[in-house]
């Protein structure tokens, strides 16, 4: 997959937010958003969990890793969590991820945690809005054109330590060939 | 169950459908495009646009080809899956396969409802169809869980919506908990004189329904209690009901009041909360005549025979100073026991029905108006108690300082429909002003003026209502009140002016008046936000108990087996109170008559031959529900305790604890699916 998907028809790059929202609280608030007819930008692709603790920290890298210029993950306010506490775990994961991000190089702003109830059909709006700026502001991520370039550098790297060493061993380099270590996450 | 899912090896044939949903999704949807582009994705057989999905025609397209086509997946999207996921899954069974073989897209709510652009919303759609297409291939087969309901209901307030909810269920045959934090069942209605728009006395057509309440074998009447915990689920609610020192054993008062005639206060000296502090009662009284259950209550805040204020866990303690007549009173009944504590109860329901009122607003907050720093204001609800009957004056229309008005102005709107208090409108305001004013004129020569914004009076026989008072000689002014304020020249008598401009004659209008009585407006209980967290709701942004669809399950809540009556949900008139209360108890009868509650599966469980024995996942679960097996080492997950949160799933290090619908691989498709590149 290239950068292109991240353009709109017209060329111009728009960020692709991947968004977690749990079943109970932020998922109703974006249909009550809806039902309101409340208006935001179009970059979230919402996917449905049944709690904000279901968010499994590979899921937001694997997001990043497949092109996602951001990730919003929405759950329940403290202590009004459907399942107790699912929301607790999430924030801990969370708060681990923001510092993990930042050391694989990607902004931690890219990553939001809000919390938003089954009531605040308004604040899905807002936030969404919000999130989509600072992305905005942050510019394309591009983690798969990036890592298309560090496949290129590494299949270089191969051969030029195969031709290096073609001069003893000549055409073993196809097999030395080192795996993409981002085809393989799961 | 079907004959599809035996064949195990066969490829994935979906079929896709997109919902115009009239205009609502075709408007900002191209939906012939989206259709177009999941006819190229892979395993894709059958694509289709439809305007309405969920009708019968659309259904039987889906059931036709699954047959046909030999589809073994299916995809709609359309609107919310938490509205029509039902019906596409009774669809996909009907058809011949596993309810739990088909994904939902939600295009309505979150794409063509909440977005401007058409060509921005058609690929939002198409991405997020793409993603259940990749999703839906590794759908599992799943069975519903049946769960037993128990039979028994709990109604939390005994208004008149609970009221009605809790006859309604126990003639039914239903045993009913019924419990209410004040002394009395009745709510606010006892308080009403009369009630718009057939002026029948509120009390009159209460007071059977309250006695019904008290004497019916399938009610276990609760009144001065609490909920204080809920434990459970749908069926099978565990509740904590804590029940609070009354002082007098229920079952051994008779109601005789002997010791509220023999209390050593010869003379009623304390505010008298039933009558908003209008009247007065005794340290031991009666809530007010027509109480159910007709026993008395001590106040230990001021009986003598209690010290003076609380201890810190909230009881008193007894002083024994008084001389108790009271108890010499009561005699071999024996019913009076000072040392009485707080009991918890616990008792398990299958139905709860929220019936928890709401409370009038504080027109404190609008200073202007002068409440409670000029006695000639009053509100709505303390003139009711004036003019009742069995109210504080015996329904003599007299203020204060014991003269009867010449003059009174109602102010309508007072704390809503106001930006700087609350913006709704409470809708039952503008007909008891009009109710209020005939009384008045009914009980007095007094003049009346209404000062309103709009007259409101929606809904069956008010506007009727409304034309036959107006005839009675009252004056109407269209304006909103600025400001009350002491005559001028007039300081000795109380009199007030009420300043208003008369928006219909662009005058600005003076009237001196005697009484100025506030139409306060309805605002949800302060204790709302507590009941919410206690019973898991949702409250609108006002603070209402939020239900789960307003049209098409106006009285459910997102906590199934949780039903909502009266106005709890919202400002309502009586009328749409017991409406709803009997909507409620149909909804909690025909779960418990069905006599199982279904249970989605999206329980978690443990792999054992990946597990590592690690034991991370078993503090996680709030529901206790892993446990480890010491012979196997393997963590194992009781599925009946399981409710589906994910929440071990997402920490599994070795990835061995699978949820039942949200399995990884199908979160991974989904963010795939999302993501892929589409066409430009």
């Amino acid at each position: 997959m290239s950068d292109s998907t991240t353009k709109t028809p017209d060329g111009n790059w728009t960020p692709r937010i991947v968004a977690f929202f749990c079943n109970w609280c932020t998922y109703t608030a974006a249909d009550l958003a809806g039902v309101s007819r409340m208006k935001y930008a179009s970059n979230i692709r919402v996917i449905r969990l049944m709690c904000s603790g279901r968010v499994d920290p590979q899921f937001v890298v694997d997001a990043f890793a497949k092109g996602a210029d951001g990730v919003l993950i929405g759950g329940c306010h403290p202590n009004d969590c459907h399942y107790v506490e699912g929301n607790y775990k999430c924030l801990r994961r969370y708060q681990m991820l923001k510092r993990m991000i930042a050391d694989m190089g990607i902004e931690p702003d890219r990553l939001r945690l809000e919390w938003i109830s089954a009531a605040e059909g308004e604040k899905v709006r807002r936030v969404v809005n919000e999130m989509v700026e600072t992305v905005k502001q942050l510019g394309p991520l591009g983690i798969p054109a990036k890592f298309e370039q560090w496949d290129k550098e590494i299949d270089a790297l191969a051969e030029h330590v195969a031709a290096s060493e073609g001069a003893g061993a000549a055409g073993s380099s196809g097999q030395n060939k080192p795996q993409t270590a981002h085809t393989a996450h799961v | 169950m079907n004959t599809m899912e035996t064949r195990k090896n066969e490829p994935v044939r979906i079929g896709f459908y997109v919902c115009h949903c009239g205009v609502n999704i075709a408007h900002m949807v191209d939906v012939e495009a989206v259709a177009k582009y999941v006819a190229t994705l892979p395993n894709v057989v059958v694509s289709r646009n439809y305007k309405y999905m969920c009708s019968d025609p659309g259904q039987e397209m889906i059931q036709r080809d699954i047959r046909e086509q030999r589809l073994n997946r299916v995809v709609v999207a359309a609107c919310s899956p938490l509205l029509h996921e039902h019906t596409f899954r009774g669809a996909t069974e009907a058809g011949g396969l596993n309810p739990f073989y088909f994904q939902m897209v939600n295009i309505r709510e979150h794409d063509s409802w909440v977005h401007t652009d058409r060509l921005e919303a058609t690929r939002k759609a198409m991405a997020l169809a793409r993603a259940a297409i990749q999703r839906v291939p590794h759908h599992k087969p799943l069975e519903v869980k049946k769960v037993p309901i128990n039979p028994d209901v709990l109604i939390v307030g005994g208004g008149i919506a609970g009221i009605h909810a809790a006859i309604t269920m126990a003639n039914a045959g239903k045993k009913v908990y019924l419990v209410e934090k004040e002394p009395s069942i009745g709510g606010h209605m006892a308080m009403f004189d009369k009630t718009f728009p057939t002026l029948d006395c509120a009390m009159c057509v209460l007071s059977p329904k309250m006695a019904t309440v008290g004497s019916h074998p399938n009610i276990t009447l609760w009144t001065y209690s609490e909920v204080v915990k809920v434990d459970g689920y749908v069926g099978n609610f565990k509740v904590t009901v804590r029940r609070k020192p009354r002082y007098i054993i229920e079952d051994l008062c008779t109601g005789c009041q002997e010791c509220v005639a023999n209390c050593v206060f010869k003379e009623p000296k304390f505010p008298d909360a039933f009558n908003l502090g209008l009247g007065k009662r005794k340290p031991v009284y009666m809530p007010f005549a027509q109480a159910i259950p007709s026993i008395a209550i001590i106040d230990p805040e001021v009986c003598l025979n209690f010290k003076k204020g609380k201890n810190p866990d909230g009881s008193y303690t007894v002083s024994d100073k008084c001389k108790k007549l009271c108890v010499v009173a009561c005699g071999d009944r024996k019913a009076i026991d000072f040392t009485q504590k707080a009991v918890d109860k616990e008792i398990t329901v299958g139905t709860i029905i929220m019936a928890t009122g709401f409370k009038t607003f504080d027109p404190r907050r609008t200073p202007y108006y002068g409440y409670g720093v000029y006695p000639n204001v009053y509100t709505a609800l303390e003139l009711e108690r004036v003019i009742n009957a069995s109210g504080p004056t015996e329904g003599h229309l007299v203020m204060r300082n014991g003269k009867e008005p010449k003059r009174v102005a109602i102010v309508h709107c007072v704390g809503s429909r106001d930006e700087n208090t609350n913006r709704w409108c409470s809708r039952v305001c503008c007909l008891y002003s009009l109710k209020l004013a005939h009384l008045i004129l009914e009980h007095t020569d007094a003049e009346v003026y209404n000062f309103y914004i709009d007259m409101r009076t929606p809904g069956k026989s008010m506007e009727e209502f409304y034309n036959r008072v107006a005839e009675e000689g009252m004056h109407l002014v269209r304006g909103r009140v600025a400001d009350v304020y002491p005559d001028p020249n007039d300081t000795a008598s109380g009199r007030l002016i009420v300043q208003a401009e008369d928006t219909l004659t662009n005058k600005i209008l003076k009237i001196p008046v005697d009484m100025v009585v506030l139409s306060v407006g309805l605002e949800p209980r302060p204790e709302a936000e507590d009941l919410r967290r206690l019973f898991n709701l949702s409250c609108s942004s006002e603070g209402w108990f939020l239900e789960r669809h307003p049209k098409l399950a106006p009285v459910s809540t997102f906590t199934d087996g949780i039903f909502l009556a009266g106005c709890c949900q919202g400002p309502k008139d009586i009328p749409d109170s017991v409406a709803q209360a009997g909507a409620a108890a149909a909804e909690a009868f025909s779960l418990i008559d069905k006599g199982y509650v279904e249970q989605e599966p999206n329980t978690a469980f443990v792999l054992a031959e990946e597990c590592s024995g690690c034991k991370s996942c078993i503090p996680l679960c709030p529901y206790t529900a892993i446990s480890f097996n010491e012979e196997t080492k393997k963590a194992v997950i009781n599925e009946a305790l399981c409710k589906g949160c994910g929440t071990c799933v997402a920490a599994c290090p070795s990835g061995s604890i699978v949820q039942n619908l949200f399995e990884d691989q199908e979160i991974f498709s989904e963010i795939d699916g999302v993501l892929a590149p589409l066409p430009q």
